[in-house]
C-alpha cells in the first residue's frame, strides 16, 4: 500500500466532501480490509475488530470536513483506526502467553546459545547450531493455513509496538515513511522493532519448517 | 595497508553474531557502505548466514502474503454484496450532505 498520489489525495477529498458516494463507497472497499487487519492485532476478536472498522468510518465521515491535511489522507485515517483498537484493546486487558525473552525490546534475534562463545578459539561468535535449511512442501504454500497460523501467531506474540509495526510493514506492505508516520516512530527505531519482530516470525517459521526448537 | 587486507579483517571482525543483528537494516538499505561490503562478504563465504538472509527474506514474504490472503477476508466489505455495514456507513454519509 502506498500513499495517494497528492493531486489524487486532493481530488478524492474534494469529492468525500462534496458528498460523492461512489468516491466513499470506493474508500471504504479498498482499505476496509487493511483497516481491520491492523485492528485484529489489538483486539479480541475479528467482530470487535469490525466494530472499531465502522467506528473508524463514522468518525471519518464527521471529521474530514476539518481534515486539515498534515498527513496523508491514508494516514489519518489508519491513525484514527489505531488509536480506537489501541483503547479498546485495552478496555479488553487482552492478555496474551508471551515469553519473557521476546518481550524484551533489547533481546537477541538467536540466542546466544546457538553460537560459540568467545572461549571458543576461532570460532567465538560463528554458528554452533546453524539454521535449519526449510523444507518447504508445495502443500505449505500460503493456502496451506498450517503456515498461516504460524505467523499469525507469532504476530500476535509480539510486543505491542513490535506487532505493530510488523503488521504495518509486513502484512500490509506500508512503506517504511508510511509507518513512521503513522506511529510517530524516528527511522532507526521502526527498524530496531521491525527487526525484533521479523527474527521472531523467522524463528517461529524455522521451528515450523526445519523442525529444532528455538 | 592494502584494500584486500583491510576487506578480510573487516570481513573477520564481521562474526555471524553480529551479522544477524544486522539483517534488517541490510534489507532496509540503511547500513553504512563499509558495512554492506563486510555483510556482502561475510554472506560470499557462509553458508549459515546466507541461509539465514534467505529465510529473513522468506519470512517477509509469507508474511506479506498472509496479509494479502486476509485483503479476501470475507464480502463484508464488498461494493458488490449486500452490505449492512456499508449501507448503514453510507446512510449516515448521505445525512452529512444532503441533496
Amino acid at each position: 500500500m502506498t500513499a495517494a498520489h497528492p493531486q489524487g489525495e486532493a481530488e478524492l477529498l474534494r469529492r468525500l466532501r462534496g458528498g460523492d458516494e461512489d468516491a466513499f463507497t470506493g474508500l471504504v472497499s479498498g482499505l476496509s480490509p487493511a483497516l481491520l487487519r491492523l485492528a485484529m492485532s489489538h483486539v479480541s476478536s475479528r467482530a470487535v475488530a469490525e466494530e472499531v472498522v465502522q467506528d473508524t468510518w463514522l468518525a471519518v465521515i464527521s471529521g474530514v470536513d476539518g481534515f486539515e491535511g498534515r498527513s496523508t489522507l491514508h494516514t489519518w485515517i489508519f491513525r484514527i483506526l489505531l488509536n480506537r483498537a489501541r483503547s479498546t484493546g485495552a478496555r479488553e486487558h487482552r492478555t496474551l502467553p508471551f515469553s519473557s525473552a521476546w518481550r524484551d525490546e533489547r533481546a537477541p534475534a538467536v540466542p546466544p546459545e546457538r553460537f560459540h562463545s568467545r572461549n571458543a578459539r576461532g570460532l567465538a561468535g560463528s554458528w554452533a547450531a546453524p539454521p535449519v535449511p526449510w523444507d518447504e512442501l508445495p502443500e505449505d504454500s500460503l493456502l496451506g493455513s498450517e503456515v498461516c497460523r504460524c505467523i499469525e501467531r507469532a504476530v500476535a506474540e509480539l510486543p505491542t509496538q513490535q506487532r505493530e509495526v510488523v503488521t504495518a510493514r509486513d502484512l500490509l506492505g506500508m512503506d517504511s515513511d508510511e509507518v513512521c508516520a503513522l506511529l510517530e516512530l524516528s527511522r532507526g527505531n521502526q527498524r530496531v522493532l521491525l527487526h525484533r519482530g521479523r527474527s521472531r516470525v523467522r524463528s517461529v517459521l524455522e521451528r515450523h519448517f526445519g523442525g529444532r526448537p528455538t | 595497508m592494502s584494500r584486500l587486507f583491510r576487506r578480510r579483517r573487516r570481513t573477520e571482525e564481521l562474526a555471524c553474531q553480529e551479522l544477524v543483528e544486522l539483517v534488517t537494516d541490510y534489507l532496509e538499505g540503511a547500513l553504512a557502505p563499509d558495512l554492506v561490503e563486510a555483510f556482502n562478504d561475510h554472506i560470499t563465504g557462509c553458508g549459515n548466514c546466507s541461509e539465514y538472509l534467505r529465510q529473513m527474506r522468506r519470512s517477509v514474504e509469507l508474511a506479506r502474503g498472509l496479509g494479502e490472503q486476509a485483503a479476501l477476508l470475507g464480502p463484508k466489505w464488498s461494493e458488490t454484496d449486500p452490505n449492512p455495514m456499508l449501507d448503514e456507513l453510507l446512510t449516515e454519509f448521505r445525512a452529512r450532505h444532503p441533496r
